[in-house]
């Protein structure tokens, strides 16, 4: 009865939510695609004409370009493994009975609050460094010899501080998703003498697959944007140059536009590939 | 038309009260360098002598700071009245019109004060374009202490056979003491320029006359192997990603024997408030291999007044303020002569009070030794000691120093990161249209 | 008998929370004990933990060069700002989503969040030269607007989840009882939807209170925030441990205390439907 007249009502309410984004969208990719087939240099003097494909042809034949990719997909994907991974086994601990329960939640919370900037500059000065930081005084301390981290273990350091940042979000996704489990199933199934190990494979796993594929989503979309970490830590170097780092090369230090742009396009069909990806999985466990 | 008269008359009356009552806020983008901060601090004297200014600052870290105030010039965003600049950027965005000229300063500020070399350098067809508010050249700061226990001598002008000697003698790993700090963190103004510099004075330059870039040839390999092997043997645990500041911690800790790098850094390892071992520096000019050119390059950072600025007068009277003989005055009143902004006028150099501290001779010595325009052994097309004044170049230096960046780190030999250094000029200059 | 094993797994259970909550915790607690040292101690060795002479010093070199206070506003308006204008803007659009499925509803929900992989690096320039066209560089108004963008897609997701958690039935009955279009969403669904809607404004806020690239790009002087605020603190001459952790503890600060206090309500909202 009413159906027709919500349905146009409904249209009616999204969109502006929809009209935003598609402007959001639309706009910078047009001018992006613009300038992507431009010769575009501001330092000497801006546009210099249409150059159909040469930007691309160029920004994937670089030598930096397939490093870059593998730069990209290695650190989301070990952050996304460690992140979950832990998110789970943190997320199981916390479920357990103890004193102080209120309090360790929000020390495990803590590094979601701090801004990139921050955490990447604390790690990288305060920790990670070969002299004064603190890892170097602990190793010291053991006799070690200090590991120089940003260079040594470049990649590495970037996913030690990513990680610390994005585990949080993924243990109280997680955590939240083990409350809501019927505590009787697992019961009947501690009294059936099922062995901890399959109760957490066949009941607890299972229960958490919808929230792992949304943690993943989520922190996908935000990992394959990071910058702030690289920027103020190797500035690209030793093998952490990702995609998104590589455009900003492009654009702002070599001031070529032209090439940046095709970059971006670039990074938006990678997000594409990834998303589409993701989105069947999610998608799928969405209608369950 | 009737209201249109009226409406004209309400915002020309408008306006002439706004002028009366309201201050001009002009917008000074500047470097966290100490210098800058100071100058910052020091603001109050500016407004009181221009009570119609009011002053903003925006003080970034250099990488970040670059990033901005590029991007505003080169699409005319016009978010900032000074912006502050080196003698890198100086001649290109001059030469692009994106910078108003500096010729019509008052009587009294007495441009031709300014040292020649930074006018020259921060001059574009003999119009100044950017005030210099400090200079430096680059040279050798060693521990006295250490060196007499080495049982050397510095001489004033050392060679590379020398400096490479003494910090091995220097170097005491066991008690962190490394005999020497060079900058190893990527970036065409953090290694590149010191490795360029390097490349200089062992014979090697970054391009020949037709633009072929040179990375593959025998003197840089030289140079490079000799930078490297020294950094390896004599230098800090994670040298490949120190760059001034951490350089500079590292010597006011006292865990560095040399430290070859800005003249600027003289006040600061002198300075007994920050540094540990202020009284044990001695100072000596940057070192050669007797082929004709010593390893100093020349800087300046200099204020500038982007074409896009709505407050030229009052920027312009900034950067008069700023740079001006009372300024420097005013610093020593307050600071002391030793901390006053270095590098950028003859008449400092010529006060009795100056001439006491003890690296001002030096400093001035190793200004005057670098030639931005005759920068190499052979001859180039090109214009800077360390930089290559060609708009590819933050692009270039940045992307090769991460080379040798990597090959600090132990990651990749000489040759690997001469071949990619190389390969990517090539690629990056192909890319521009040489 | 079996009570003394709970009791006993309940203090090992305890004892290893609190040493992974503390490690975890650890950077931060680090960062605001250098804060109050000097920059001497800060990288003394063997590093000291606790005793040492506390001071205030570095907190007033931080406020002297740089007005915490204007940064802390601008960060709490466009913070604050983005995410109200977001869900204001999202409300609608989720209630449709949840009540008035189509066909196409989960298609237009994973492309809004689609819109989020546009890499910001890659369309710096455009938005920079549109922003320029529109005046709005270094305003409030423009990053309040770009923030919100960005953030959009999700706020409509988190709501659009929350929405359709409650059941239909009542929605019904209202309906029967006569109710609006617009009694309906302000009476019978906001009411029921509040935790969730606080629990999307606390995360956004966060989202946008940490948003590092366009608040650094867009920005110079009226409308820097804190973002902006710590990049002239990231890597100044010499010794700098302490002033670094002043000025970062400052950045962070206001935003920790706001996630603490409201830790509870985020908690019980973050679920994005992986709750059912």
């Amino acid at each position: 009865m009413a159906t027709k007249h919500s349905r146009s009502a409904a249209r009616l309410m999204m969109a502006p939510a929809v009209i935003l984004l598609l402007g959001w969208m639309l706009v910078p990719l047009t001018m992006t695609l613009y300038f992507s087939f431009k010769r575009y240099l501001p330092m000497r003097g801006g546009d210099q004409g249409w150059v159909g494909f040469e930007n691309y042809v160029r920004f994937v034949t670089s030598t930096a370009f397939w490093p870059s990719v593998q730069a990209t997909l290695i650190i989301v994907g070990s952050v996304l493994v460690i992140t979950v991974a832990f998110g789970v086994l943190l997320a199981l601990l916390l479920d357990q009975p103890m004193w102080g329960q209120g309090i360790v939640r929000i020390l495990v919370i803590a590094p979601f609050f701090v801004m990139p900037t921050v955490s990447a500059l604390v790690w990288k000065n305060m920790f990670m460094d070969p002299v004064n930081g603190l890892f170097a005084h602990l190793w010291k301390f053991f006799g070690a010899a200090p590991i120089e981290w940003l260079s040594q273990a470049s990649l590495t350091s970037i996913v030690i501080i990513v990680s610390w940042q994005w585990l949080p979000f993924a243990t109280l996704i997680l955590l939240t998703a083990i409350q809501s489990l019927d505590s009787e199933q697992l019961e009947a199934a501690e009294m059936d003498g099922a062995p901890p190990l399959s109760r957490f494979g066949f009941i607890i796993l299972p229960h958490l697959a919808r929230a792992i594929t949304i943690v993943v989503l989520i922190q996908t979309i935000f990992l394959l944007a990071i910058f702030a970490e690289i920027f103020v830590t190797t500035q690209g170097s030793f093998g952490t140059r990702t995609l998104t780092y590589l455009i900003y090369q492009r654009v702002l230090e070599s001031q070529n536009v032209g090439l940046g742009s095709a970059g971006g396009i670039y990074a938006v069909i990678l997000a594409n590939i990834v998303a589409i990806f993701l989105m069947r999985i999610v998608g799928k466990n969405l209608d369950a | 038309m009737h209201l249109r008269t009226v409406l004209c008359t309400a915002s020309a009356l408008a306006f002439v009260a706004a002028a009366a009552n309201a201050q001009t806020t002009i917008t000074i983008a500047t470097v966290n360098n100490g210098d800058m901060i100071r100058m910052q601090g020091l603001t109050d004297d500016f407004t009181s002598k221009h009570p119609d200014i009011a002053v903003e600052w925006v003080t970034l870290e250099e990488n970040v700071l670059r990033q901005r105030v590029t991007q505003d010039i080169a699409t005319g965003g016009g978010q900032f009245d000074v912006m502050t600049i080196g003698m890198y950027e100086t001649p290109i965005w001059a030469k692009n019109g994106w910078l108003v000229p500096l010729d019509d300063l008052g009587e009294d500020y007495d441009a031709e004060d300014i040292l020649p070399a930074m006018r020259a350098g921060l001059s574009h067809d003999g119009t100044l374009y950017a005030a210099p508010f400090y200079g430096e050249s680059s040279m050798v700061m060693y521990r006295t202490d250490l060196m007499e226990a080495a049982g050397l001598e510095m001489p004033e002008a050392p060679t590379w056979e020398f400096i490479g000697e003494a910090a091995r003698a220097m170097t005491d790993k066991d008690n962190e003491i490394y005999g020497i700090c060079l900058r190893g963190k990527a970036g065409w103004g953090e290694n590149m320029a010191f490795i360029t510099t390097v490349a200089n004075s062992f014979g090697a330059r970054w391009f020949d006359e037709d633009w072929k870039p040179q990375l593959d040839t025998p003197a840089w390999k030289e140079a490079v192997t000799f930078y490297n092997d020294l950094l390896a043997d004599a230098g800090p645990p994670g040298a490949s990603t120190n760059g001034f500041n951490e350089n500079l911690a590292l010597f006011q800790q006292g865990k560095c024997g040399m430290w070859i790098d800005a003249t600027v850094a003289a006040s600061f390892v002198t300075n007994p408030n920050d540094s540990t071992v202020a009284d044990k520096v001695g100072f000596a000019l940057a070192p050669d291999t007797g082929k004709g050119k010593r390893a100093n390059w020349l800087w300046a950072w200099a204020l500038a007044v982007p074409a896009g600025s709505d407050a030229t007068d009052e920027a312009k009277a900034f950067i008069e303020w700023a740079t001006s003989k009372d300024y420097l005055a005013l610093v020593a009143e307050n600071e002391g002569w030793a901390n006053v902004p270095p590098g950028s006028r003859t008449s400092l150099y010529e006060n009795p009070e100056y001439q006491k501290v003890p690296f001002a001779a030096m400093t001035l010595q190793s200004i005057n030794a670098a030639d931005p325009s005759n920068p190499t052994v052979d001859p180039v097309p090109y214009v800077g000691i360390q930089y290559v004044a060609i708009p590819e170049w933050a692009g270039i230096g940045t992307s090769a120093g991460q080379e040798f960046s990597a090959m600090v780190a132990g990651q990749q030999s000489v040759d690997e990161a001469l071949e990619k250094a190389q390969s990517l000029v090539a690629e990056e200059m192909e890319a521009a249209g040489y | 008998m079996a009570r003394a094993v709970t009791q006993k797994r309940k203090m090992i259970n305890t004892a290893l929370a609190w040493t992974i909550g503390l490690l975890i915790f650890f950077p931060i607690l680090w960062t605001i004990l250098t804060s109050f040292k000097t920059e001497a101690t800060a990288i003394a060795d063997p590093p000291v933990f606790l005793f040492f002479d506390w001071t205030l010093e570095n907190y007033s070199v931080v406020q002297e060069r740089s007005n915490y206070m204007q940064f802390l506003w601008n960060s709490i308006i466009i913070a604050g700002g983005s995410t109200i204008l977001g869900v204001i803007i999202a409300v609608p659009a989720a209630w449709s989503m949840a009540f008035v499925p189509s066909r196409r509803t989960k298609d237009i929900l994973l492309w809004m969040l689609s819109t989020k992989m546009l890499p910001a690096v890659g369309v710096l320039y455009p938005i920079y030269l549109l922003f320029i066209e529109l005046g709005l560089l270094d305003t409030r108004v423009g990053l309040t607007v770009v923030l919100m963008l960005i953030n959009l897609p999700i706020i409509v997701w988190m709501l659009y989840t929350y929405f359709r958690e409650i059941p239909g039935e009542i929605l019904e009955a209202a309906r029967m009882d006569g109710a609006g279009l617009r009694e309906e969403i302000l009476y019978v669904l906001t009411p029921m939807a509040v935790p969730g809607i606080a629990s999307t404004l606390l995360l956004n806020f966060i989202l946008a209170w940490n948003e590092a690239f366009w608040t650094l790009n867009l920005t110079a002087a009226k409308a820097a925030p804190l973002t902006a605020f710590i990049a002239s603190y990231s890597s100044p001459e010499g010794l700098f441990y302490a002033k670094l952790s002043a000025a970062s503890t400052m950045a962070i600060a206001p935003i920790l205390i706001l996630g603490w206090f409201s830790q509870k309500q985020l908690v019980r909202g973050l679920t994005f439907g992986a709750v059912k």
